[in-house]
């Protein structure tokens, strides 16, 4: 068994994390961590959070056995900790409520957040809604074209979706401006991050919120008579659901892998895979591994997935990649594709682009593995905001401008071949 | 920190003490080209009392869009540490006026601490303000620095404890930066009605200069905070005239000294109160 007793009393985990932000934010980040650290001991917090993830987003969610696609792939056993039942559609909510209840709880009255795909937003304005908070969330204007359903969704919440114009209009420029607009509001503002990225205490506090994924999952095991599988698969943008489920699991020896964004390629630019391409930098207030060229400019991205189009990576998962707790592969946007087609037909489960990414990953391992061996994979959100992208990757229908078509690919073939044998 | 030799920057702090704050003007490097930089550098050099020049990074998060945008388009044409590095090389033979680099931390991770800090030293640098390194996480840069003689100027903002104005101050060297206000660079019509209680509350327990910087935006502007502080560092009002010259087709070289020149009258017109610094 490893000890494993992470941050440090500075955010530290070994040589990453930290707190590299401007002085304006560094008394609010004491003054957070001070209240994290006093929620997490308070017991009506606790209760608290969980009753509404109890009565509100639906915890526990269902950790199901898919066994038709087991069957398919020769029998090593597949189960998913259902992530995409919770409200709104992912496990972001879990982290939501978390930060919304602490941002009461210090008083203050507005929240902001930034979200790629919309996941995280719709869920920060969802809890907003929830607890009477003001709402505002940063978004890329090219996220906000690609994503323009929940662009409105979160308006409906309540909540002002403010473009972000700068840089590559994604992501990272939405945590950008998010950054800027927490240094002049501080006060009165709670900035609610996504992932276990950010400065300390972000990604110890989201970790903590996200661990109810693995404690859940090791429970359901329990009271299912199942032995712990042999490998925990989760996707990794920034790494927050990965993080939720392995971190319940640190101790044990079970195989840990995060799947990251493989893109098209392994070019510049062409791909999201931070721990696999990357090199140690600072970006977003801590100290991780880091898209960037040799000048420390930090790179374009891509992904099929807007959730895993992201240049940087959760610390603790940097401190995993190095102490070997964990390991870091990558599947490109094809093959998530085809994990998503091959769930929705052989078990009526739309997944997420991001989730599909560790579904991929997955599929390749129970095809080396053993019968009778186990894998859980954490399916953390669903596919309802990729439809439309499916539709275009997937039968070479283009509807939305811009975009490249596979009107030719294996995808489509297999597909059809897919059509056939069920 | 104490050496056994005074910093060009500790010196001109020092000359100028009892007669009127310094001007501490910005620059982006490599802004709107290396060359087309290096002229704007020099006439605002020869206006201001030390010059800080930006390496540009890709993501800017202490920055207005003002200086997110000379950050682009410095970018765009290819400007980088090693670019700023020979401007200041280029500026050190025509002056001996303080010159610092403003950096964010990971081009300097990135290039190497040991390596930037002696590259810098080389250059004629005589600073270095990292506006995402607390005083926290900056003990292997401080030590680095200052074994190669380089200062390192720290953060305090309106929000920041009197027992942290102290640690900070302890960990500085060269001045303390003040910030006016609660944000990111830029220009704001007046200036922050909070910032005298910060500097009243920074005298009282540092001994270095105060600086005041970020949202200094008018010669008005300067004048008032000059009338408080050490030094007043101008960047935003800057890169806004040169970005406006460069629209009408104009010189931003031009119109950046003009308006140095204003900045600096507005601090030649007031008494200074002088604090108890020593250096």
């Amino acid at each position: 068994m490893i000890n494993y007793q992470q941050p440090d009393g500075q955010g530290h985990f070994g040589e990453f994390g930290g707190r590299f932000v401007p002085e304006t934010l560094m008394p609010p980040l004491l003054e957070l961590e001070k209240a994290y650290l006093e929620a997490r001991e308070d017991e009506s917090f606790g209760m608290e959070l969980e009753r509404l993830l109890r009565d509100y987003a639906g915890r526990p969610t269902p950790l199901y056995e898919a066994k038709r696609l087991s069957a398919a792939l020769g029998g090593v056993r597949i189960f998913l900790k259902r992530e995409d039942l919770c409200h709104t559609g992912s496990h972001k909510i879990n982290n939501t409520l978390g930060q919304a209840l602490l941002t009461k709880r210090m008083g203050k009255r507005r929240i902001i957040a930034e979200t790629g795909a919309g996941q995280h937003g719709v869920a920060t304005a969802t809890a907003a809604a929830l607890l009477g908070l003001e709402c505002d969330i940063y978004m890329g204007e090219e996220d906000m074209r690609r994503q323009a359903l929940n662009v409105f969704r979160m308006e409906l919440l309540g909540a002002r979706v403010i473009g972000v114009s700068s840089g590559s209009r994604t992501l990272k420029d939405a945590i950008n401006e998010s950054l800027r607009d927490w240094v002049s509001s501080v006060g009165q503002t709670h900035y609610c991050i996504g992932s276990v990225v950010g400065p300390h205490p972000f990604p110890m506090m989201v970790r903590d919120f996200q661990s109810v994924i693995g404690r859940e999952a090791r429970e359901q095991l329990e009271e299912k008579g199942l032995p712990l599988p042999d490998c925990l698969v989760a996707c990794v943008g920034g790494g927050s659901n990965s993080m939720g489920l392995f971190y319940p699991f640190i101790h044990e020896p079970v195989r840990k892998v995060g799947v990251e964004a493989g893109g098209t390629g392994s070019q510049p630019g062409e791909h999201g895979s931070t721990l696999c391409y990357g090199e140690i930098g600072v970006l977003h207030g801590a100290k991780s591994y880091l898209l960037q060229d040799e000048r420390g400019q930090v790179m374009a991205t891509h992904s099929v997935s807007a959730g895993l189009d992201y240049p940087g990576v959760g610390p603790e998962h940097a401190h995993f990649k190095e102490r070997g707790l964990a390991e870091y592969v990558n599947v490109s946007d094809e093959e998530a594709l085809e994990a998503a087609a091959e769930l929705s037909r052989r078990e009526g489960i739309i997944p997420a682009l991001e989730s599909a990414h560790a579904l991929a990953y997955a599929i390749k391992l129970a095809r080396e593995m053993g019968r009778g061996s186990s894998i859980l994979v954490c399916l953390s959100g669903r596919g309802d905001k990729d439809v439309e992208i499916m539709r275009e990757r997937l039968r070479g229908e283009k509807s939305v401008e811009n975009s490249e078509s596979l009107s030719n690919s294996s995808l489509t073939k297999m597909l059809s071949r897919s059509a056939r044998d069920v | 920190m104490s050496r056994k030799y005074k910093s060009r920057i500790e010196q001109c702090f020092a000359a100028l003490r009892g007669e009127r704050a310094a001007l501490i003007a910005y620059l982006t490097g490599g802004f709107p080209g290396v060359t087309a930089c290096l002229e704007i550098a020099s006439r605002l050099i020869s206006q201001a009392d030390m010059l800080e020049l930006g390496i540009p990074f890709s993501d800017p998060v202490m920055d207005g869009p003002v200086i997110q945008e000379t950050s682009r388009l410095s970018l765009e044409r290819g400007c980088g540490v090693e670019e700023c590095l020979g401007l200041a090389a280029e500026l050190r033979r025509g002056t001996e006026k303080p010159l610092l680099l403003m950096s964010y931390y990971n081009p300097v991770f990135r290039y190497g601490l040991e390596g930037f800090a002696a590259a810098a030293r080389a250059s004629g640098v005589d600073g270095v303000i990292v506006p995402d390194l607390p005083p926290e996480e900056m003990d292997e840069w401080g030590k680095t620095a200052s074994k190669h003689g380089l200062d390192t100027p720290l953060f305090i903002s309106p929000n920041t404890p009197q027992e942290r104005i102290r640690i900070i101050s302890e960990k500085a060297s060269g001045f303390l930066y003040c910030v006016t206000t609660m944000g990111v660079t830029g220009l704001r019509p007046t200036l922050d009605s909070g910032l005298s209680s910060l500097i009243a509350r920074a005298r009282s327990c540092a001994r270095l200069p105060l600086a005041v910087g970020v949202g200094v935006s008018s010669p008005q502007q300067c004048g008032e905070a000059g009338k408080m502080a050490d030094g007043v560092i101008v960047g935003s009002a800057f890169m806004r005239a040169a970005l406006d010259a460069l629209e009408r087709g104009e010189s931003p070289a031009a119109m950046v000294e003009h308006l140095a020149w204003r900045m600096r009258r507005s601090l030649e017109e007031i008494l200074p109160q002088t604090g108890e610094f020593t250096i």
